[in-house]
């Protein structure tokens, strides 16, 4: 009743394509690696055939053979380029060493694009503010860029970007860029500052009332360690940015990127699919659990 | 079809599985082995356990002989189809080194065409929620070989017309009669079946057979004893309200009550007909030259199972124990449609420590609202 019979199953939609399909990478070259701190790279790879426009905020499973699959968010944006794809990488284990060791020429496993997108067109007519901590700013970077491509279509626009020291922040050269772009406040902090830094110090949350912006009318984007997030929220919250409009970027590990591993579940949200990225009343209830 | 109604004697049922073979299946059903029954490759009616019960409590399984002449008095071992449907390690693909580029070879095997004979409807009902885990997806992801195993597999049900003491389906709609999925049905009667054929396929099985058809009154007797074994179930489930009761109660302290007894084996996980958690696992050969690719089963169970920046999300017993039910009976609703649980019983029998799953359900229940803060 209601459920597919035996000959009902088999009659069932284009499930059945080569079976393997949805798991199975495109191999494609790197075509550029740029070291952009101590231990994180950024680097190019090409577009695969019949590789879709992707949306910021989405990422892809990277492959190296003989060691693993990871997700990698994307960092560049389809605007820039449809023939490559940028990574920017932080190495902390197996996978990840490899894929910051790869030379230009070298080929790698890529499928993808996967999960949730940031509301960059959704955001028409609404300040933006942009809270990026650490490596958060990766996925954040292509939304950025849409943003300030059609900068005349939002309100206030804001970057509060934290590293933990001058020499763990990103895009160092992009920063200097967006310094010089009008009506785009970009406020940059570090946890740990050295003598050659004459910025702001402390937590990126600490920069929130630096800004100006309308929190009635306002979309957050906000992506880094979950405890950053966490700080983050509340004080947009408290800002009085509704939790509707404040999104974020979860991350947990994950094997198939497609809804059904289970591993990135978090309650009814399969993060891969669902998310990554969540609109914050939609997953308000479960991230506030415990080792949920 | 839903009319015709045929009888079996018990003499030509060698004829039913000698008969599928010949149409190419490979016939699984359920046999004795190592002090359980199990399901495996089923060539002859001398293999079925024919007279053995099966004795299921928390914790504890065994079979004694009975007299009577009935063929299957005994209810689902240890295995579900999940293992023939959905392999717990299967080999993907893999991938050779060739210079600076790879060559990426396609290994994963075609299903066999299946036949599974005696299987019940908690087994079936299973295989529908995995039809909506694996197939149904909206245009997610679709698991090719379980799709491909699922399209060409025949099912050929028998109704329980007893059940173990860890038997719940009665009280989750899913059992003892068969309402998803077959393409025969049979009843026991002594010296014959009912067979009621459910699909095309299941009809073009019975008819070389040229069988006799069944009066109301065998298939009614049939299905009394059936009915009596729905209506004497004791152990139950109260479904009023579950998913919001267990997602209101993610900090009652029942959870690290239960989490003092699990010790976290992942055995409930293993023997559960629906539980889909999987890794992959790449195997390398010596010279690192050639990679292969494969899907292997895990478990919520196990500690690195979920983990972010580096941390284990889920430290504790209790969470991974909270993690695990409240899957099967409430976020599975939000994600399939249906409950996770069939009601077969099998995590309550293969629990090492005799955790059963309908007695923390009721205490969450009889405990809502309570919180750790209060203890
Ligand atoms: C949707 C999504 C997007 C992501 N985007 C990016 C991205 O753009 N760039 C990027 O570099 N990473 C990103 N990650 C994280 C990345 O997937 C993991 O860092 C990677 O899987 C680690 O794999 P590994 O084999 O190198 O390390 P593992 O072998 O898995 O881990 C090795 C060691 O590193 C530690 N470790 C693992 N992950 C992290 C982490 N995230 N932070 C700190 N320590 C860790 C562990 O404690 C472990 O001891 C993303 C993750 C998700 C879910
Ligand atoms: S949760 Fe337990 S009773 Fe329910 S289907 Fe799984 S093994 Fe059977
Ligand atoms: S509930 Fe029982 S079977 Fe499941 S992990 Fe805990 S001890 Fe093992």
């Amino acid at each position: 009743m209601g459920e597919p019979t035996a000959q009902e199953a088999a009659d069932l939609p284009a499930a059945i394509m080569p079976a393997v399909a949805p798991v199975l990478p495109s191999f494609v070259r790197v075509l550029r690696v740029r070291k952009d701190t101590h231990d994180t790279w950024t680097i190019w790879l090409e577009r695969p055939d019949g590789y879709p426009d992707h949306r910021a905020g989405q990422f892809n499973m990277l492959y190296a053979p003989g060691v693993g699959e990871v997700p990698i968010s994307i960092a560049s944006s389809a605007r820039e380029s449809r023939t490559r794809i940028a990574h920017t990488i932080r190495r902390v284990g197996a996978v990840t060493r490899r894929l910051t060791s790869l030379r230009r020429g070298e080929t790698i496993g890529l499928r993808g694009p996967y999960g949730s997108a940031w509301p960059v067109a959704e955001s028409q007519g609404a300040d933006v503010v942009v809270v990026a901590g650490g490596l958060g700013l990766a996925p954040l970077r292509p939304a950025i860029v849409e943003l300030l491509a059609r900068r005349k279509r939002y309100g206030a626009l804001a970057l509060l970007y934290g590293a933990r020291t001058p020499a763990d922040l990103l895009y160092t050269a992009e920063l200097g860029k967006w310094r010089s772009v009008l009506d785009f406040q970009l406020l940059v902090t570090v946890d740990r500052a050295d003598r050659s830094w004459h910025g702001h110090i402390g937590v990126v949350t600490t920069l929130i009332p630096a800004v100006t912006f309308d929190p009635q009318n306002t979309v957050a984007l906000v992506c880094g360690p979950e405890i950053m997030m966490r700080f983050a929220v509340r004080d947009l919250l408290d800002r009085g940015v509704p939790a509707r409009r404040i999104y974020v970027s979860l991350e947990r590990n994950l094997q198939c990127a497609v809804g059904f591993c289970g591993h990135c579940q978090l309650g009814p949200k399969f993060i891969c699919a669902d998310g990554p990225v969540f609109a914050f009343d939609e997953i308000a209830p479960y991230f506030s659990v415990r080792e949920l | 079809m839903a009319g015709t109604v045929y009888v079996l004697p018990k003499e030509r049922f060698q004829e039913l599985l000698d008969r599928l073979k010949a149409d190419g299946y490979q016939v699984v059903g359920p046999v004795l082995r190592d002090g359980a029954i199990v399901y495996d490759d089923l060539h002859s009616v001398d293999q079925i356990p024919r007279g053995w019960v099966d004795q299921q409590e928390p914790g504890r399984y065994q079979l004694v002989h009975d007299r009577s002449q009935r063929w299957f008095t005994f209810t689902p071992g240890p295995l579900s189809l999940k293992r023939f449907l959905f392999p717990p390690s299967l080999s993907l693909f893999r991938v050779r080194r060739n210079g600076d580029g790879v060559q990426l070879q396609v290994t994963m095997p075609e299903p066999p065409r299946y036949a599974f004979v005696g299987v019940r409807a908690c087994d079936l009902a299973a295989v529908a929620v995995q039809d909506r885990v694996y197939i149904d997806r909206q245009g997610l992801f679709s698991d090719g070989y379980y799709a491909a195993a699922r399209r060409k597999a025949l099912f050929i049900a028998v109704e329980c017309q007893s059940y173990a003491a860890t038997c719940f389906c009665s009280s989750m709609g899913t059992g003892p009669e068969v309402n998803h999925t077959a393409d025969v049905v049979l009843l026991e009667l002594e010296d014959r079946f009912v067979a009621q054929p459910r699909s095309e396929r299941g009809a073009a099985v019975l008819t070389p057979l040229a069988l006799e058809q069944a009066t109301d009154e065998e298939l009614q007797r049939a299905k009394h004893y059936v009915r009596q074994a729905a209506a004497d179930m004791e152990r139950q489930v109260d479904l009023t309200d579950i998913r919001d009761l267990l997602l209101r109660n993610l900090e009652n302290p029942r959870w690290d009550q239960v989490a003092t007894r699990c010790i976290a084996c992942a055995n409930c996980t293993m023997v559960c007909p629906t539980c889909f958690c999987f890794s992959f696992q790449e195997v390398t050969d010596l010279t690192g030259n050639e990679a292969e690719r494969r899907r292997v089963v895990d478990s919520c169970f196990n500690p690195e199972f979920s983990y972010a920046f580096g941390v284990e999300v889920r430290q504790s017993v209790a969470s991974r124990y909270r993690q695990w039910l409240t899957h099967k009976f409430a976020t599975w609703y939000d994600q399939f449609g249906v409950s996770g649980c069939v009601g077969c019983g099998r995590c309550i029998t293969w629990c090492p420590a005799g955790i059963d799953v309908t007695e923390e359900l009721s205490a969450i229940r009889a405990s809502d609202g309570s919180r750790k803060e209060q203890l």
